[in-house]
């Protein structure tokens, strides 16, 4: 498989699930505002400016917008197209990827992920998103999961799907830890949490929803909601499709069967470091991360996860394939294809 | 709906001189007589949008939301009666067959030029004779493996070829999807009327290239090489290179070593052996022609002349694509094949010649007038909608360069009944058949009809009011 396609399969995976995983946060924190009284202005930024922290990308938001008020964060995070995170400009950036690569995919995937692209730069999805945000968010989630079942349903398991897989659960992994990191204001830098408030329920809970792990958590833990065991579950839980290590688990299995190295073994840095850090979640207890610190932890694994995402790269992909400049882009659309018109010139 | 269709002068496809509808319209016409008008618009409607979701689309330049167009498809099709097909199809054979010839000949012993069949001067002189490719063998002698030759048909309905295009065409991926299109909107016709299926097109397509691969190589690795994204036609590219079953490759995958081509993959560099090229010779190679292209592969030619790695079309056939050279295919077909043409040129005046300028400048304001090289609306007069300034402007480019300009009498083109505004009108059509020239020559039934949507309007262009048509081939 071309390196340059290996690329842009995983780089369309990932810009999938991030949709997907920003569409669920902002959905959730509006819906978690609804349950929350005494709201003032500074309470609400104490909501949104988390939400803006989590997606890593605070310096450009401030470069936006002065405060983050609601209007600000969600404008920012759904449709700014300035901010190369926004849902809007991931799906934009999905379906760019996917276009370099459309040979490698089926039409189902195609036409579908070209249907949402269509769907969020028309002015019916702003009509959407302000009569009723949460259906606007319905439409990106219940296409992101269309996408995956398409994926899983109509591509071949080969080499190119396990790229895909590779991207998907980097991303998942790395989103699930910093929707886990939201709320870690509300707690002790070490240690586990004695007291938990009503509202620090709640907070959690929306934790939990914005990874879809409400329904999950409440069979096995039952619907006492307490940050102890929300992170033991969203890091540590080895059967729920959206833990850390449930990702990392995949990601091992998607690197290996890349190279076709057996487990116990690897022959790249990116076998190495997955199966090292899978490793770790397999034989860590969640008190020993908040020991860490809850916040510290989550900082150390997504590094742990951008160094995976980097060995990535060195193994299979080698050298940068980065949009091409105005130059490049320009001979592109040069290229004369002997298209135009051949009756340009005659009469009737 | 079409029983309010009238013909406005011109040849038209559909009705005869006498209003009645020829005979190889006929069963279409039946059948289409039970569609009834919201039925009609509710299956245009959704084939736009099929095509839409599909990204069946075109790139629009400047635009920085990076906006892509439909090609506007209009669902009436144009039709060529079986007969008609095997004319047209003798015809391009010839065409092509004489090209090769041609081509072959220009770059070996010249005989052509040695016995002043064809002055010196125009070949020697042409813009894209590639001299460093003299006496260099290309694969299996063919040139030009794939070739969109323009056809037009005059007022008496008479099929004139207007241009030859043998370096990049463009335009076989609207065939293919068009077809599919059709066969959704209206499942029951093709039974019911008998149209040759155009769909082997790519397997053919990939006969042709795995017949020129270097000699030894048993399973050739072949790859379709694409400017990139950002080219109008990448929608074709990728159409194709999927449905070949080939890589779709950019410069930049590929990488040259020891004269032999490799792309870069997540196993290593794995051999290349044909390569489809979609880019001009000027910018396949930077260490050769272009120095500042960033598109191409450094070292390539080096390997293609080496012999392993074969390029489809081969470099140098842009030569034939000349406007000067057009003036001579007639001459090349009756000097190698002692035929004589099947289908005839439009009559064309050579600005090189003394009485052919003489004529040129004396009927500016009545001919078109082309530069040799450009292709499309680039470099050209129209003298009968051009204001003054711009036939003194022609007038001056002529005198001053006169290899560079042809002129022909302005052509009246056929119509076809199209869809424009809830009813149809007659429109002026032009027909890229495709040609294949591998292992024997094959055609693609029909090919692609280009059709001018805005009224009176000649320009078939995408990005100014053109659209497609489908065609049918009938058995």
């Amino acid at each position: 498989m071309l390196s340059r396609v290996a690329n842009s399969l995983y780089w369309m995976a990932r810009y999938i699930e991030r949709a997907e995983n920003i569409a669920r946060i902002v959905d959730v924190n509006l819906q978690l505002l609804l349950d929350i009284r005494d709201l003032d202005e500074k309470r609400l930024v104490e909501y949104w400016l988390p939400i803006v922290q989590a997606t890593g990308d605070e310096k450009e938001f401030f470069k936006l917008h002065p405060h983050a008020t609601g209007k600000a964060v969600t404008e920012f995070l759904v449709f700014q197209p300035e901010n190369s995170n926004s849902i809007v400009q991931t799906i934009c950036a999905a379906r760019e990827n996917a276009r370099m690569v459309r040979d490698q995919l089926t039409l189902e995937l195609w036409e579908e992920l070209n249907r949402l692209y269509l769907f969020v730069r028309s002015p019916q999805a702003r009509q959407i998103w302000r009569r009723s945000p949460s259906e606007f968010f319905q439409e990106i989630k219940s296409s992101s999961l269309h996408l995956n079942g398409i994926i899983n349903a109509t591509l071949v398991h080969d080499e190119g799907w396990w790229f895909v897989q590779a991207g998907q659960f980097l991303e998942r992994a790395d989103k699930t830890t910093r929707i886990l990191d939201v709320r870690y204001q509300t707690l002790p830098e070490r240690g586990v949490p004695t007291i938990v408030s009503p509202d620090n329920a709640l907070e959690w809970t929306a934790v939990l929803r914005s990874c879809s792990a409400w329904d999950a958590y409440k069979t096995i833990y039952g619907a006492d909601v307490h940050p102890r065991l929300v992170a033991e579950f969203l890091l540590l839980s080895d059967n729920f499709p959206r833990s850390v290590r449930f990702c990392v688990s995949e990601l091992n299995r998607a690197v290996r069967r890349v190279s076709g190295v057996a487990e116990g073994h690897f022959c790249n840095d990116a076998e190495k470091l997955t199966g090292r850090f899978l490793a770790e979640l397999q034989f860590s207890g969640v008190d020993e991360i908040f020991e860490i610190g809850l916040h510290q932890y989550l900082d150390e694994t997504q590094i742990k996860l951008n160094d995976i995402g980097a060995a990535l790269f060195n193994a299979y992909i080698y050298q940068p394939f980065e949009s091409p400049d105005g130059e490049h882009m320009v001979q592109q659309e040069e290229q004369q294809q002997q298209f135009k018109s051949a009756i340009v010139n005659h009469k009737s | 709906m079409l029983k309010k269709y009238k013909i406005n002068g011109g040849f038209d496809e559909m009705l005869d001189g006498k209003s009645s509808v020829r005979a190889h319209y006929r069963k279409f016409h039946k059948l289409f007589a039970s569609i009834k008008p919201s039925e009609f618009n509710a299956r245009r409607q959704a084939v736009d949008k099929a095509f839409l979701r599909q990204g069946v689309t075109f790139n629009v330049y400047g635009d920085a939301q990076g906006a892509e167009k439909i090609f506007p498809f209009d669902l009436l099709p144009r039709i060529i009666p079986s007969q008609e097909w095997e004319h047209l199809e003798r015809g391009l054979a010839q065409r092509i067959t004489a090209l090769n010839l041609f081509l072959h000949d220009i770059y070996h012993e010249q005989k052509i030029l040695k016995d002043k069949i064809i002055p010196e001067f125009y070949v020697l002189s042409g813009k894209h004779f590639r001299r460093e490719f003299v006496n260099f063998e290309v694969p299996k002698g063919i040139y030009i493996h794939v070739c969109g030759t323009d056809l037009i048909r005059d007022k008496d309905g008479n099929y004139l070829v207007l241009e030859d295009n043998g370096r990049c065409p463009s335009g076989v991926s609207y065939v293919l999807e068009n077809r599919r299109a059709m066969k959704r909107a209206f499942p029951g016709m093709f039974e019911g009327v008998g149209v040759r299926p155009v769909e082997n097109y790519p397997q053919e397509l990939l006969k042709c290239l795995k017949h020129i691969a270097p000699s030894g190589v048993a399973d050739p690795t072949v790859v379709l090489l694409t400017p990139g994204a950002y080219n109008s036609a990448y929608f074709e590219h990728t159409y194709l290179a999927r449905h070949m079953g080939i890589e779709i490759v950019e410069g930049r995958d590929l990488f040259v070593r020891d004269q032999r081509v490799f792309m870069r993959t997540t196993k290593g560099l794995q051999p290349v052996h044909v390569i489809y090229r979609r880019i001009d010779d000027d910018f396949i190679d930077p260490t050769v022609f272009r120095k500042d292209s960033m598109l191409g592969v450094p070292g390539l030619i080096h390997a293609y002349r080496a012999g392993n790695v074969s390029l489809a079309n081969s470099i140098g056939t842009g030569i034939a694509d000349d406007k000067v050279m057009y003036y001579f295919v007639p001459r090349m077909i009756k000097y190698y094949l002692d035929q004589e043409p099947i289908l005839p040129n439009v009559p064309t005046y050579l600005a090189n010649e003394d009485s052919d300028k003489k004529y040129i400048l004396e009927h500016l304001p009545e001919l078109v007038v082309k530069a040799a090289n450009e292709s499309g609306g680039y470099g050209m007069l129209m003298g009968p909608k051009a204001s003054k300034d711009e036939i003194e402007k022609f007038r001056k480019l002529i005198i001053a360069e006169p290899r560079n300009y042809i002129a022909q009498p302005m052509v009246y083109l056929s119509q076809h009944p199209t869809y424009c505004d809830g009813k149809f009108e007659g429109r002026h059509v032009d027909l890229r058949p495709f040609i294949l020239s591998g292992e024997k020559i094959s055609i693609i039934p029909g090919g692609l009809t280009r059709v001018a949507l805005r009224k009176g309007s000649l320009v078939v262009n995408s990005s100014q009011g053109g659209g497609s048509k489908d065609t049918w081939v009938l058995y």
